[in-house]
Parts: structure tokens; sequence; C-alpha cells
């Protein structure tokens, strides 16, 4: 009974140990993998066109999911700001209010979101299939790297466009606040924009935002470029890496964010 | 038909006309053995199969000839140059005397046919594009389809898409050409194409085949020499008549298509009447 008991432990203590020790090597090959990326990316951007047609496919065709959703998050900010804000007798920080939650915090962090589950998901996919269907060694066996052809201008493409999509998903969400605030509700324009002007500053909070964002799509680009490629080649290894690089991604958004908060602003508390 | 590593009639193994040679290769995947010592050599200018059915490591030896893997010992040796010592550089130099026909064509799904073929000629030279277009559509007309240039690969039947794939494994004029199952899954029309094209522009460009298959009938119809590869390592070889006329039972069951013989039917088991009874 006792000998049963320390065997069931130390399998589970093996398994354990197993698991950190997959985990960390899985760890350092993505860490090989990005430095491989940025080594090959000379060589990607003398191939611009590959690039741009990915900023494309990442960037353009997410714009109407983040500009939808900016617009909708500014203002259900604005409904729900200024029922606080109005029992105070501030309801004309409604502006400021909004501007720097979208541009500190939300712009970044949920087009981050949206942009992992609409473009890190799309680039997982496509090239995990294209491992699959052997489209990536076929390009090997051509003499052209798949991490300078394939690789390299995707991961681009998202870095390029995500700080793109966070600036339009705020300034979207600052629009839809605006006709909440102003036309729906009644809000003194003037006052409106005039203390969203005073109250936001260039260096902490829209380079920071610019900062998060450009980060957030670092992480999301790299997580979902490694997924592909280290995808199992079936159906059921490019559906499980697409699924990890969607959880992934957004659990790294959200860590990095706290993260990145606590050194950016450390200065204003 | 013999069971030693070489072609009676190939030249010696350092002599300019082989183009590969393989000598006491083994490889593996961790505690699995895959090849257990495989040895042939492909003359320059044959057609030479590679037999076996699924699983035996056919595929993984033209792995090994296109530097994907590195054996674990023996020699791996291309055009006179030992595959595994080759540096990244390098590496990608040889491959560019290479085309390869995937087994289920491998396109690239996100571009035209005429933009596949123009791949590796648009990668690996700084040609106009007016030689280009001319290139590609030769390489097309070689093939049959100059008429579906503008296709895209999920318009191609499989048989064309096979097609395709093997304009473009000969885009820029290899010295090598390896076909991974050619004929999988084709109808008998296009399997029959497929294995003349093979052998039409083995001879007519100049180049070496190494076609992996398990297609017995379409291979004795269009290669020099036949190499029967089980459990990792070679049992028989041949010429095309030698095969035919072989009373080695492995190659009789492979030939004649037999479900049972030295490869058996059934996965190996405990025995059927202990197991039923093992409950009792």
């Amino acid at each position: 009974m006792l000998s049963a008991v320390v065997t069931g432990l130390a399998e589970s203590l093996r398994r354990l140990g197993s698991g950190a020790i997959a985990a960390i090597g899985r760890l350092g090959y993505a860490a090989r993998f990005f430095v491989a990326v940025i080594y090959e990316s000379p060589a990607a951007f003398a191939r611009l066109h590959l690039t741009v047609r990915e900023i494309y496919f990442s960037g353009v065709l997410s714009l109407i999911i983040i500009l939808v959703s900016g617009l909708f998050v500014g203002m259900v900010l604005a409904l729900q700001g200024y029922d606080v804000l109005q029992r105070y007798g501030a309801d004309e920080s409604l502006g400021v209010l909004v501007a720097l939650s979208l541009v500190r915090e939300l712009g970044p962090v949920v087009a981050g979101l949206l942009f992992a589950s609409r473009a890190g998901s799309a680039i997982t996919a496509e090239i995990g299939l294209m491992k699959a269907t052997e489209q990536l060694s076929a390009m090997e066996m051509m003499a052209v790297d798949p991490l300078a052809r394939v690789v390299a201008p995707r991961f681009w493409g998202g870095v390029i466009s995500m700080p793109f999509l966070a600036a339009l998903f705020s300034t979207l969400g600052v629009f839809g606040a605006y006709l909440v605030g102003v036309r729906l509700i009644g809000i003194d324009p003037g006052a409106f924009w005039g203390n969203m002007q005073a109250g936001v500053d260039f260096r902490f909070d829209i380079v920071n935002g610019v900062i998060k964002s450009a980060v957030f799509g670092t992480a999301v680009s790299l997580i979902a470029v490694f997924e592909g490629f280290d995808a199992k080649p079936t159906a059921e290894g490019v559906s499980s890496a697409t699924t990890r690089t969607v959880v992934e991604s957004s659990l790294a958004i959200l860590a990095l964010d706290f993260v990145l908060t606590v050194f950016m602003f450390r200065g204003l508390t | 038909m013999s069971d030693s590593s070489a072609p009676a009639s190939a030249p010696a193994p350092t002599s300019p006309e082989i183009a590969v040679e393989l000598a006491d290769v083994t490889f593996g995947y961790d505690r699995h053995p895959v090849l257990m010592g495989i040895s042939m050599t492909i003359p320059r200018g044959k057609v030479v199969a590679i037999m076996g059915g699924s699983g035996c490591g056919k595929t993984t030896i033209l792995r090994l000839i296109g530097g994907q893997l590195r054996p674990r010992s023996g020699r791996v040796m291309v055009a006179g140059q030992s595959v595994p010592d080759l540096d990244r550089e390098e590496l990608y130099a040889m491959r560019r005397k290479f085309g390869m026909l995937f087994q289920f064509g491998a396109l690239f799904t996100d571009m035209s046919v005429y933009e596949n073929i123009a791949f590796a000629l648009r990668e690996h030279t700084d040609l106009p594009e007016e030689l280009i277009r001319d290139l590609v559509l030769m390489k097309l007309h070689a093939v049959g389809l100059r008429g579906a240039a503008q296709l895209m690969p999920t318009e191609l039947s499989g048989g064309m898409a096979r097609r395709v794939a093997l304009a473009r494994a000969i885009a820029l004029d290899p010295m090598l050409v390896m076909y991974d199952e050619p004929f999988a899954g084709l109808d008998p029309i296009s399997l029959g194409v497929i294995g003349q094209l093979i052998r039409r522009l083995n001879d007519a460009l100049g180049i070496t085949s190494v076609v992996v298959t398990h297609d017995v009938y379409e291979s004795l119809k269009m290669v020099d020499y036949l190499y029967f590869v089980s459990q990792g390592t070679i049992i028989a070889q041949g010429t095309p008549a030698e095969v035919r006329a072989s009373s080695d039972a492995f190659v009789r069951q492979f030939v004649d298509g037999e479900p049972d013989g030295p490869v058996p039917f059934h996965y190996p088991a405990t025995a059927y009447r202990a197991e039923l009874f093992a409950r009792a």
C-alpha cells in the first residue's frame, strides 16, 4: 500500500519534472526561433512587397473589426463614465477619462486581443497548413529559406500593423464617446475636447500607448509565426496550434500590459 | 537479381558517373531505427526506383539525399559531395541543382500555376520577366499544361497538380530530380502520363531521377533499376527484367500483390487463441 503511494507520488513528480523540462525547452526553441527570424529579416525586407502584402492581410483586413469595436467600446465608456462622473458634478471630464482609458490601456490591450484573434490565428493556420501540405519542405528543397520567405514577412507585417490598429481603435473610441457624450447626452463640446487636450500628455500617454501596442504586436506576431512553424503537420495539429496562438497571445498581452504599466506610469503615482 | 549494395552494371562509387551514393547509412528517430545500413548507387542519367511498403523508410532516403535529415552513420554523397558535411550555404547551393516532386504536389496555394513555376526562377536568377515567361511556358508545355498557366492550384485535378509540380521541379534544369510517391492517388490515365513524363523528361534533359513509389506495375515500365526496401534494409534489387524473373519471396509478394508473405498480413500480436480465451 505504502509502496504504491510512493510509486504514484514519484510518477507524479517525474511527470511534473518532465513537463517543466519540455516547457523550458520549448521556450528556448522559441527564443532561438525569434533570433533566427530577426537574422533573416534583412533578406525579407529586400523584397519589400512580401511585407507590404502581409501588412495588407494582417492590418488592412483587420480594420473592420478594430474600427467597429473601438467605436462601441468608446460609446460604452462614455455611458458608464458619465453615470459615475455626473454624481460628483465632474461630467465635463468625460473626454479626458475616455481618452486616457483608451490611449493608455484599452486601445493597445483590446486591439491586441482582437488582432490576436483575427490576424494571429490566421497567420498560424496559414503557416501550419503550409507545413502540413509540405509547401515549406518544397521551399527548402528549392533552396529558399521559409524563415526569410514566409515567416519574417508575416512577423513584420504584424509588428508594423499593430500600433496603427491600436491608434485607430483609440481614435474611433474617442469619436464614439463624442457621439454619446456630446451629441446624445449633451455635454458641452468645448469642455469635452478642451479637458481632453489638457489632460492627455503626449509623452506619458500617447507615446507609452504606442510603445505598448508595438510590444503587443511583436509578442502576438512572434507567437503566431512560431506556433504555425512548430505545428504538428496534421489537421488536429494545426487546429491546436491556432488555439494555442489565441490563448498564449491573450495571456502574453495581459501580462506584458501589467509589466509595462508598472514601468511606464510609476512616476505618476 | 542480387542483394548486394551496387547494381552489377553500375560504375565504381568514386566515378563521376555516379549521381548519388549511399554507403552503409543508418538513421532513426530517438530509439526508433528507420534505416539500418542502407547502401545504394544511382548512376547519372538513369531512372532508379526505391520501392517498399508504407513506412519502410523510402521517403527518409530522399530526405537524406536532399540534406533535410542527417544520417546517424554512413555516407551520403551527391555529385561527389558529402551532403551531411555541407554547411547551410553549400547545401542551398547544391539544392539549386535538385528538383523534387512531393507526394501531393506541394504547390504554393496562394500562387497561380504560372507563379509556382516562376518561383524558383525569380528567387535564384535575375532573368528579365520576358525570359521568365518564356521559360515557364516551355516547362508547362513539356507537361502539357501551357493552357492552365493562369489557374490556381485549387482548380487543378490531382493529376494536373502533379504535372505542374513536375514542371516546377525541372524549372531550374536540375541534375537530379527526386519523386516522392508520384503515382499516389492518381487515375490510370494520369498515372500513365506521369510515368511517361518522368521517363521522357529524364532522357530529354539528361537528368537523373530517383522515384520513391510502391507502384510496381508502373515502375517496371519506366525505370532502369529498382531497389526494394523493407524494415530499414535493402532486401532485393535489380533491373526490371530481373525483378520480373525473380523468385525472391518478398519481391514476388510485392510484384504479385499478395496480402500475406514475408510482409505479414497481421500486425505482431499475441497468439489469437490465447488472447481469445485469456478471459475464460
